[in-house]
């Protein structure tokens, strides 16, 4: 690596992207560098300003391999995900830039593997995008249309899962939740609580509230929390406000979910015109 | 009023009984899997107000006690039984190992079905991942106890003494008898090290002469990976930070694996030796065992063995009289959660966590246990440290091959007529490894537990090493009877009952990977079926977060590439079946109105 760099000094602060060359600072991940230079890696659990989490893989990229040697290296044929030879693949939100990475994002192979994950998150929960409140505000929904998906694919997996309406002003349906950890992160790092983690394990992972009974009634949440706001699909809502604005003029009915800069979009149109 | 008050008082009552538990749990240890451990012992459950309490107590988020309270197996939110038992559900220790499944049957002896607790109290019943026993037949723990050799006489008496509440200490005590059964002995097994004697030749070395031989030495790490150990102990003795830690990964939950088991019970001097080793190298004061909870039963004599290596200067304050080289051990106990062997997963557990693995970089040599610079290696890895510090590089690299040195501790399981320990150098032959555990025309061999590789019998003469068959020790043996698609369906129930689900990938797909097999097994997979089984497989192996959700997808990747007829007779003719089975969703109400008959099925 080092012989390459000293070799052509000028990729020593780049990476490239699908060709792309991109220039990047040291402490950048990939994603940082890519959205800074207009370049769009899907992303659903990353945010700019909360710590890179990780989790829902929809970054994911491959990344060139330099030595071939790789001992685990697999040679089975795959089918339909085909990978390239001698990558390997990793998350865009929480892999540091390095110089000279070659970064393959938007082939077909790669969106591919993305509207599979995008299933998988459709199908482990109950979404109901037509009488959701979220629809066409949906980060989620609108992954969906931007990588193509036409079904869900896979069988439902129709869990149970538990609804906390007690709240005054905030409504929390596990339904639709895709555990993401957004509000997890917003409240800690943001809002300066802790109303939300994760517990179970596996399948059975679920969101849930900091408070004695469990009930969001007796956290600290308030409406002006961003995590009241952040969530992306439609499992933290906004009591009496819905469907103020018309289905047609929605954030995604005017934007594009690869829109650079559409976090921001995304959370005032969350927020709502009159806040 | 009244009732209220009677309730009131029995609250205050509930709740003090449950501080002072509270209150002996943490004297005898802080740690929040600990204090867990005390409150299930004691009253057999964890209340949300035991979690309340426990938070308060040692000052903890709420949610934090709860998602751990909900993250690992062996705690439970609802009563269990005064009897806890669990089958282990292993290939090679289960309750189907024998042929006959010994768990209903006990079921039908103390008419209780599994995952249940009796009504009375008196029983619970389950099942639970591999418990490391698999060189000893069908094999339980009962409320943490190991009980081996399990057969239908077995069985029969277990659930009389169930009956008769006869405590533990009046069971034959030979059921709890867990044996060695080291087969063939090489390197590290064949002699034990003399009480202190590797510290004392450290201590004639410097710093840097005992890390370069363990560079020089060409170990790699035992866990699986195959890291070179010196190459982690100097990044993290060259990484700044207020400590640095050494961890020992004894959490072997790989099914079939029980080498360390075996290290833990018959070489643990050595093993503490070899992690002082690594605090002289790395200049670390403070060391972690992570215990896996199935083995809690070693944990008494791992304790007493640390208590004589204090009594001998081995371990504390100027270790043999050096002035300021100090250094300690204690001994974490997990709570039945495979992916806390995944080390930073494991980190997080010692962290009193959910273990969910980290983003990485950083690693744990940089940013470890508590953000401070941490070696986490397996126990063989310790043990061979240990070893080399005494006996020298070129001793261990005469052993092995060129990438791959020195020997590797086996845990031979499965079809075989004497499974065990085997110590063999890197480098032998599977055929060699099955003549000798007397494993007569095997069908396929599982190398490295369900996250290895499943290899055929024309491969046979492959190596063990890390440049063709890795393996952390695990080595499952298959003979021509076994239906392997049962085996694979067995691992990726593993596999989904194990995964942490931090990501997508592994979480939803371990579980898709479940039911799509289940539909084959059930005999009524298509072609379509299996494509999608493949499809799912590369893209769980490929785009998983960590280890786990990388190796799940492997079982049924190489059964679909060796043994594709494993799969197909099974398959129905048709292009496409539905998911959803009509007869088996009439399975509650069958159950419901005690029916059986042909009219209550639909074919
Ligand atoms: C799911 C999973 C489970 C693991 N379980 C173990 C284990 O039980 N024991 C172990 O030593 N390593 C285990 N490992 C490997 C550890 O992450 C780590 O590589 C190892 O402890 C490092 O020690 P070594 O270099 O001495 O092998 C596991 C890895 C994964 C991904
Ligand atoms: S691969 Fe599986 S075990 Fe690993 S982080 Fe993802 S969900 Fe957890
Ligand atoms: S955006 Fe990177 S994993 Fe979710």
């Amino acid at each position: 690596m080092s012989a390459d760099t000293t070799q052509n000094p000028i990729t020593q602060n780049t990476i490239t992207i699908d060709g792309q060359e991109i220039p990047f600072v040291a402490g950048q991940t990939i994603m940082d560098a890519a959205l800074a230079a207009g370049v769009y890696i899907p992303h659903l659990c990353h945010k700019p300003g909360l710590t890179p989490h990780g989790s829902c893989k929809l970054c994911v990229v491959d990344i060139a391999s330099r030595s071939v040697s790789s001992h685990n290296s697999d040679r089975r044929v795959q089918a339909k995900f085909q990978v390239v030879a001698d990558s390997r693949s990793v998350s865009a939100c929480t892999m540091p830039a390095v110089a000279g990475q070659q970064i393959s994002n938007n082939t077909p192979a790669l969106n591919e593997v993305r509207k599979t994950i995008t299933q998988m998150l459709f199908i482990e929960g109950n979404h109901i995008c037509p009488s959701c409140e979220k629809c066409g505000d949906c980060t989620l929904q609108a992954m969906a249309y931007h990588l193509g998906m036409l079904d869900g694919h896979f069988p439902q997996f129709l869990q149970r899962r538990a609804v906390d309406a007690s709240h005054p002003t905030v409504m929390l349906d596990r339904d639709r939740c895709i555990l993401c950890e957004l509000c997890v992160r917003a409240s800690r790092e943001v809002d300066g609580k802790n109303v939300f983690a994760i517990a179970g394990r596996g399948i059975n992972a679920h969101l849930i509230v900091n408070s004695a009974s469990g009930k969001l009634v007796d956290s600290d949440l308030e409406t002006s929390d961003m995590a009241a706001h952040i969530c992306p699909v439609g499992a933290i809502l906004i009591k009496e406000h819905g469907y103020e604005v018309p289905i047609g003029r929605r954030t995604f009915d005017l934007h594009q979910v690869g829109e650079i800069g559409s976090e921001e979009i995304i959370l005032t149109k969350v927020r709502h015109a009159d806040e | 009023m009244r009732n209220v008050s009677v309730t009131d008082s029995n609250t205050a009552n509930t709740i003090g009984v449950l501080r002072s538990a509270i209150a002996e749990a943490c004297a005898e240890s802080p740690h929040l899997l600990h204090v867990l451990h005390a409150l299930q012992q004691q009253f057999l459950h964890i209340s949300d107000e035991a979690v309340r309490e426990v938070a308060a107590h040692l000052d903890l988020p709420l949610s934090q006690v709860d998602a751990v309270n909900e993250f690992y197996s062996f705690f439970h939110k609802t009563p269990r039984g005064r009897y806890d038992i669990l089958f282990s559900n292993c290939t090679s220790c289960g309750y189907m190992a024998g042929g006959v499944d010994l768990m209903a049957m006990l079921g039908r002896r103390l008419d209780i079905v599994a995952g249940n607790t009796r009504s009375d109290g008196l029983v619970s019943m389950d099942q639970t991942s591999c418990i490391g026993m698999c060189d000893h037949g069908a094999a339980l723990l009962v409320n943490g106890m190991p009980i081996t050799r399990l057969d239908d006489s077995r069985i029969d008496r277990i659930a009389a003494l169930v009956e008769a509440e006869a405590p533990l200490e009046d069971w034959p005590p030979e059921w709890f008898q867990v044996d060695d059964n080291i087969r063939v002995s090489g390197l590290l097994l064949k002699d034990d090290l003399t009480v202190g004697i590797g510290l004392r030749k450290m201590l004639e070395l410097d710093v840097a002469d005992t890390l370069s031989e363990i560079i020089q030495s060409g170990l790699r790490g035992r866990g699986g990976a195959g890291f070179s150990t010196g190459m982690k102990w100097q990044f993290c003795r060259e990484a700044q930070g207020a400590a640095h830690y050494v961890v020992c990964n004894a959490d072997e939950g790989e099914p079939g694996t029980f080498k360390d088991r075996v290290i833990l019970h018959s070489h643990a001097d050595s093993l503490f030796e070899g992690m002082t080793v690594c605090a002289f190298a790395v200049g670390a004061k403070q060391g972690y065992l992570y215990l896996r909870g199935e083995y809690r039963y070693l944990l008494p004599h791992l304790q007493s063995v640390l208590a004589r290596r204090r009594e001998l200067a081995l371990l504390g304050v100027d270790i043999l009289g050096q002035p300021g080289f100090s250094f300690d051990i204690d001994i974490v106990v997990g709570a039945g959660a495979y992916i806390c062997g995944e080390e930073s997963a494991l980190i997080e557990s010692l962290e009193g966590k959910r273990g969910i693995p980290r983003v990485r970089p950083p690693f744990p040599v940089t940013h470890g246990y508590r953000g401070q610079p941490t070696v986490v290696n397996n126990v063989e890895t310790f043990i061979a440290a240990a070893h080399i510090v005494l006996r020298g590089s070129a001793w261990f690299r005469a052993e092995g091959t060129e990438k791959s040195a020195g020997s590797k501790i086996l845990s031979i399981s499965g079809d075989c007529a004497t499974p065990g320990i085997y110590e063999y150098p890197f480098g032998v032959t599977i055929r060699q490894v099955l003549d000798d555990c007397g494993a007569k025309n095997a069908q396929a061999v599982q190398v490295g537990g369900p996250s290895g590789t499943l290899i055929d019998s024309a491969e046979f003469d492959r190596r063990l090493g890390f440049d063709d068959l890795s393996t952390g020790g695990s080595l499952m043996v298959f003979g021509q009877a076994r239906d392997l698609l049962a085996v694979i369906v067995n691992f990726a129930h593993f596999f989904a009952h194990e995964s942490c689900g931090f990501c997508t990938p592994c979480r939803v797909g371990t579980a898709l990977l479940k039911n799509g097999l289940g539909k084959i097994a059930g005999g009524h997979g298509t072609r379509y079926d299996l494509d999608e089984m493949q499809h799912i497989a590369t893209l769980v192996k490929c785009r998983s977060h960590c280890g786990l959700g990388q190796t799940a997808a492997n079982p049924i990747l190489d059964g679909l590439q060796r043994f594709p007829q494993t799969f197909e007779q099974r398959l129905v003719h048709h292009d496409f079946e539905p998911h959803f089975d009509l007869d088996a969703a009439l399975e509650e109400a069958r159950q419901i109105s005690r029916r059986d008959d042909a009219a209550a099925h639909i074919e």
